[in-house]
């Protein structure tokens, strides 16, 4: 049985992400990632949109994609630690959309073959886009790793500081060996030290036990919404 | 909501019944010129009937049957002058008057740089847009934003101008953007008014260039028409929306409304009196309305789009004149155009500093990706 | 500050069965940089099942001061188009 909590958890992380990328819109380094960006946030906002909807009616409370995005507080929310992440420089974007849709893409290929129909069509729609958003990230750690020495310094930093925060993606799943066949290889082309495994290690996120930045975005991502109780938009 | 007042949401009746102009005639008028460039590529040029077997005209080319006899700089002047009055394009390598190239590469920079500065007002609501619905759809409207500056860079590159080079002068403000950029965002209901009122001019102003006698940037007008058409029904809708929800959501929908007004009207430039490019470009067929022309077709447009919004124009001098079969408006106050165009609008330097600064902060990315291309290049060779 | 990578030339099959058509250019440092950026640029609406990125600098074209001699030699061939011939009444399949 699919749990409600399962399902917030799957589209918070979706939900979150796209907020993240959608504040790179006319931050990047070139127009064309620009673009690039964008569409990786759609397919997340996309994802995040069907996920909620169906997290509603699984509820059962009335609440629909909107009631759940825009009314509940941190801590109520389910996503993992890493996809609230301040953005950074773009090294620690694209190493947080390579450990995030390396994972997203082994998740939803696990649920496209799972017993939970309307899950499995989610899914087989947005392992898809996971893996297009993997192959961007894996074509950008490798360009930052191995250009320029300051690329590759800084591509170093943001896998560092972004490493800790893997572990909490696997509660719950034994996706990690599979993730590690994945990551590891494009590291290595990339020029990149894996970090070692057994040092700190945050989570709480599935709890609801945030790090102090999602309550900040989520004021920005609510506010208007909250500023006209029961509006129309 | 708009969706279940079913007359209401019929293109028809939102894009004022009465009006030719309406946005419905605008896109079917994109899909006339493209129509009309394809026409046009099959048709003979003035004075060269085809003789030589002339079953199928659009198959030859246009090129004097005995190019020695004549001195060729002036055969080749008289060639483009062919082209422009036969209504077929200027192509990339053809040979063109200098002041028709560099008034081109002026005209699509500009229009690219506005494309690109134009994303920031917007992408200022992306992250609180007040339904995940109208996130998806305004962060997809942002982006075509950066297409279609892409689009443009790209027509203005097979000119000869290099975008880097374009990039360049848009940053040291050697090259202009829409004015109407420089004005800020300050509720939601702009995003609402930009989509209806900016984006509904910018359209005006661009159907025409979809026959403009330079092929790659009628092409690329074509192609943003196109995909524009969403954009002005999404602002229109927005405000729809506020304007018959609750009343602080009316008074934001009118305020926007009573702000954006006049700064759309002067995107159509100044006025003919005082426009110092119109009428070469006019002959060129790069231009073929004049500013007040679109300005007028603009106003008549939005009078019934106000109606229907439940909403009023801020202009009391507004009328019917049944003598000239217009509407009868205020102008906008050009000097402060000028103002803005010069620098000095709200919202210049904001613009630009963020633009700059997008810019330096990608410049390590670009250095890493080039010094990957060329260790990659280097492996290979 | 790094210099703007170089131009390519995107061409998209719109649809199987038809050939690739050129939809416009983008820079991009490298060929699988470029794929990426053309994808996302020309075919957010579904508008190909196909790319080429091809370098800018790599096209050579034709000239159109060479235009006569390319092209006019083949317009005195009619023979070459099907219209030309006269098919006797009765003639099938031709």
């Amino acid at each position: 049985m699919t749990t409600v909590e399962e399902v917030l958890g799957l589209g918070d992380d979706a939900l979150v992400a796209a907020q993240r990328l959608a504040q790179w819109t006319a931050r990047a380094h070139e127009l064309e990632e620009d673009v690039a960006l964008a569409n990786i946030a759609l397919d997340q906002l996309g994802a995040a949109r069907l996920l909620l909807s169906y997290a509603g009616e699984l509820e059962g409370a009335g609440r629909d994609e909107d009631a759940l995005a825009y009314l509940r507080d941190d801590r109520e929310f389910r996503n993992v630690l890493l996809v609230e992440l301040p953005n950074g420089d773009f090294a620690v974007t694209v190493a947080k959309l390579l450990f995030l849709a390396a994972y997203q893409r082994d998740r939803y290929r696990q649920l496209a073959a799972g017993e939970d129909e309307r899950l499995a069509g989610i899914a087989g729609k947005t392992v898809k886009e996971s893996a297009y958003h993997l192959d961007h990230a894996a074509l950008w750690t490798l360009r930052l790793g191995d250009g320029t020495a300051e690329s590759h310094r800084r591509m170093q930093s943001a896998v560092d500081e972004i490493w800790p925060y893997t572990y909490e993606l696997f509660e719950g799943n034994e996706l990690r060996p599979g993730w590690l066949a994945t990551v590891e290889p494009v590291l290595a082309e990339a020029t990149l030290t894996r970090p070692d495994d057994g040092g700190w290690a945050p989570r709480g996120g599935r709890e609801g036990r945030h790090t102090e930045h999602l309550s900040y975005l989520l004021a920005e991502l609510q506010v208007l919404h909250r500023a006209h109780a029961g509006a129309s938009w | 909501m708009l969706q279940r007042k079913g007359s209401i949401c019929n293109t028809v009746m939102v894009y004022g019944n009465d009006f030719q102009t309406s946005a419905g005639d605008l896109l079917g008028e994109v899909e006339a010129a493209e129509a009309a460039l394809r026409e046009a590529a099959g048709r003979e040029l003035a004075g060269e009937a085809g003789d030589a077997g002339g079953h199928d005209a659009g198959r030859h080319g246009a090129g004097d049957r005995d190019p020695g006899a004549r001195d060729p700089g002036k055969e080749r002047a008289g060639y483009f002058d062919r082209i422009i009055s036969a209504d077929q394009k200027i192509e990339p390598r053809d040979d063109m008057p200098d002041a028709y190239r560099k008034t081109l590469i002026r005209q699509i920079a500009q229009h690219a740089h506005s494309e690109i500065i134009g994303m920031q007002p917007e992408a200022n609501w992306i992250t609180r847009a007040p339904s995940l619905k109208r996130k998806a759809i305004l962060l997809a409207k942002v982006q075509d934003e950066a297409g279609h500056g892409l689009y443009l860079y790209a027509a203005a590159e097979t000119l000869g101008a290099a975008r880097e080079e374009l990039v360049d002068k848009l940053l040291t403000g050697r090259q202009k953007y829409s004015s109407i950029f420089n004005y800020p965002t300050l509720t939601w209901a702009d995003v609402g008014v930009i989509g209806w009122l900016v984006d509904g001019a910018a359209i005006v102003n661009q159907v025409p260039l979809c026959r403009c006698s330079y092929g790659p940037y009628a092409r690329a007008m074509i192609r943003i028409c196109k995909e524009e058409s969403f954009h002005q029904r999404q602002g229109y809708e927005i405000l729809y929306t506020l304007a018959h929800g609750t009343p602080a959501q009316r008074e934001l929908a009118q305020d926007a409304v009573d702000r954006w007004w006049y700064p759309s009207l002067a995107m159509f430039g100044p006025p003919d009196s005082e426009s110092t490019h119109s009428e070469q470009s006019m002959q060129w067929k790069i231009k073929r309305f004049s500013n007040d022309d679109l300005r007028q077709r603009f106003v008549d447009m939005c009078v019934g789009q106000v109606e229907v919004l439940g909403l009023r124009l801020p202009d009391p001098a507004l009328r019917w004149n049944p003598q000239r079969g217009a509407h009868d408006f205020t102008e906008p106050d050009y000097a402060e155009l000028m103002r803005v165009i010069s620098g000095d609008g709200p919202c210049n330097r904001q613009r630009m500093a963020h633009r700059r600064a997008a810019h330096a902060d990608g410049g390590w990315v670009r250095e890493a990706a080039a010094a990957y291309a060329a260790k990659q290049a280097g492996a290979e060779a | 500050m790094g210099e703007l990578s170089p131009l390519w030339e995107v061409f998209v099959r719109p649809r199987r069965g038809l050939s690739h058509v050129h939809a416009g250019s983008i820079h991009a440092p490298d060929a699988a940089t470029a794929l990426h950026n053309a994808r996302d640029v020309y075919t957010r609406r579904q508008e190909g099942v196909s790319i080429w990125v091809v370098p800018a600098a790599e096209i050579t074209a034709s000239s159109p001061d060479e235009k006569d001699a390319f092209f006019d030699p083949a317009a005195d061939k009619v023979y070459r188009h099907p219209t030309f011939y006269h098919v006797p009444d009765g003639a099938k399949h031709l």
